[in-house]
């Protein structure tokens, strides 16, 4: 096990196997939080936290869960350390965890975390599985951060509260409403994906050229 | 009575829909809407999982684990509400399995036609969502029962709906980027801004 390793698991999540633009998990609690920076941030900490301790506890059992039950299981661990987070977030910062409030219980049926337990951690090490986990949960955080600063920024001209736009700016509350979170990681996919265009998704079908068409010539056709 | 049932119905499917006003399911709401034929069996899978695990859940808390709820044993001043994250996703593991297994063995056909979608069905969040939202609208059993139905309606209907436009997109000419994924997303956004416009009714 090398150090470039460790570096490609960390690094790749971020963009080029983003969880929410190119994997498809963990949309629901993207869209309901969007709407304000510092709500935001709380919300990435408690999955970036999930996420890694979840895959480094699964991990570390991996080898003595029946492959039969595994499900409930995992369901199990996830859920334990989403009650620590809910618990010590009603702890030290009542406000925002009633601003969250369903999004933090549905940590547990976030896919990232459940996709990640049994895509990653039931096969690798530990370490690995932990790093695995930091990754893509800062890639989804890259994402939900992004989205939060374009609403928060154009729909409230302000920025964790802060008034940021000058006073001719007119805010955009059509922004504010949880729909145009959608409309914005649909833009984020197209910003990605014209750099990475080995993301695109392929047709389904494909248009044949006139190919029953005969092959005719201008001589066939006497003209 | 009768009227309020048809309220809470009401509401939840269209005003309140789990879907496109809650956001929640959206995984596997934008993964499995390519075809109408896998998104009617997976919204059937819904309708049915939260039929039977919102009053369960309902039981569950009003009879264990909310303030002073076990007093019907003998046992005053507890609350055990913390633990309610973990039970709830419990009663639905276990609630899937078994309905797969009963299904197996006495619906054949049904079986096969909801078998690959019902494990996918633990881990979507408009099941724990739907049972979630019942605690904190402190519903009695026979509302969350018809709450239960009344999410997973909406959610099948939602579902449904995307998998109608999506066939239809299917030969449109849109940028490279923006194929699949991107433009559902979009139109998910714009469906979710229809659903909006139920937001002013009141009943």
């Amino acid at each position: 096990m090398n150090l470039k390793r460790y570096q490609e698991v960390i690094l790749k999540p971020l963009i080029d196997e983003n969880p929410i633009t190119l994997q498809i998990l963990g949309i629901c609690s993207a869209l309901a939080v969007t709407n304000n920076l510092s709500v935001t941030l709380v919300m990435c900490i408690a999955v970036i936290s999930v996420i890694s301790f979840s895959n480094l506890f699964i991990s570390l059992i991996r080898n003595y869960i029946p492959s039969s039950i595994r499900i409930i299981v995992q369901m199990t661990i996830i859920a334990s350390l989403v009650i620590v987070v809910d618990e010590l977030l009603k702890a030290y910062d009542y406000e925002t965890s009633k601003r969250l409030s369903v999004f933090v219980g549905l940590i547990i049926t976030n896919c990232i975390v459940m996709g990640r337990a049994e895509a990653f951690a039931m096969k690798e090490k530990p370490l690995l599985s932990f790093l695995d986990g930091l990754g893509n949960g800062i890639g989804y955080s890259i994402i939900l951060i992004g989205v939060a600063f374009i609403r928060e920024l154009f729909g409230a001209g302000t920025l964790f509260g802060i008034d940021i736009m000058p006073e001719w700016y007119m805010s955009n509350n059509l922004l504010l409403l949880p729909p145009s979170s959608f409309i914005i990681i649909g833009l984020f996919i197209w910003l990605i994906r014209s750099f990475k265009p080995t993301q695109v998704e392929e047709d389904d079908f494909e248009v044949s050229s006139h190919s029953t068409a005969p092959n005719l010539t201008k001589q066939d056709l006497n003209v | 009575m009768f009227e309020q049932y048809l309220n809470i119905f009401i509401t939840t499917v269209f005003i309140e829909n789990i879907a496109l006003s809650l956001f929640l399911g959206m995984c596997t709401f934008i993964a499995i809407s390519k075809k109408i034929d896998a998104a009617f069996g997976l919204g059937v899978a819904v309708i049915v999982v939260c039929l039977i695990t919102v009053p369960l859940n309902n039981l569950i808390y009003n009879y264990i684990l909310r303030e002073d709820a076990l007093s019907w044993a003998g046992l005053e001043g507890t609350n055990l509400e913390f633990v309610e994250l973990i039970s709830y996703i419990g009663v639905i593991a276990a609630s899937v399995q078994i309905l797969e297994m009963f299904l197996d063995k006495y619906v054949p056909a049904l079986y096969n036609a909801l078998g690959q979608f019902l494990p996918l069905i633990t881990v979507n969040c408009a099941i724990l969502g739907a049972s979630l939202f019942m605690v904190e609208k402190d519903l009695m059993f026979g509302e969350s029962v018809v709450y239960g139905f009344g999410a997973g309606f909406g959610w099948a209907l939602a579902i449904v709906v995307l998998a109608g436009i999506r066939e239809k997109l299917k030969y449109s000419d849109i940028p490279e980027g923006l194929k699949g994924l991107g433009t559902t997303f979009i139109i998910v956004g714009l469906m979710s801004f229809g659903f909006m416009s139920f937001g002013g009714i009141s009943l």
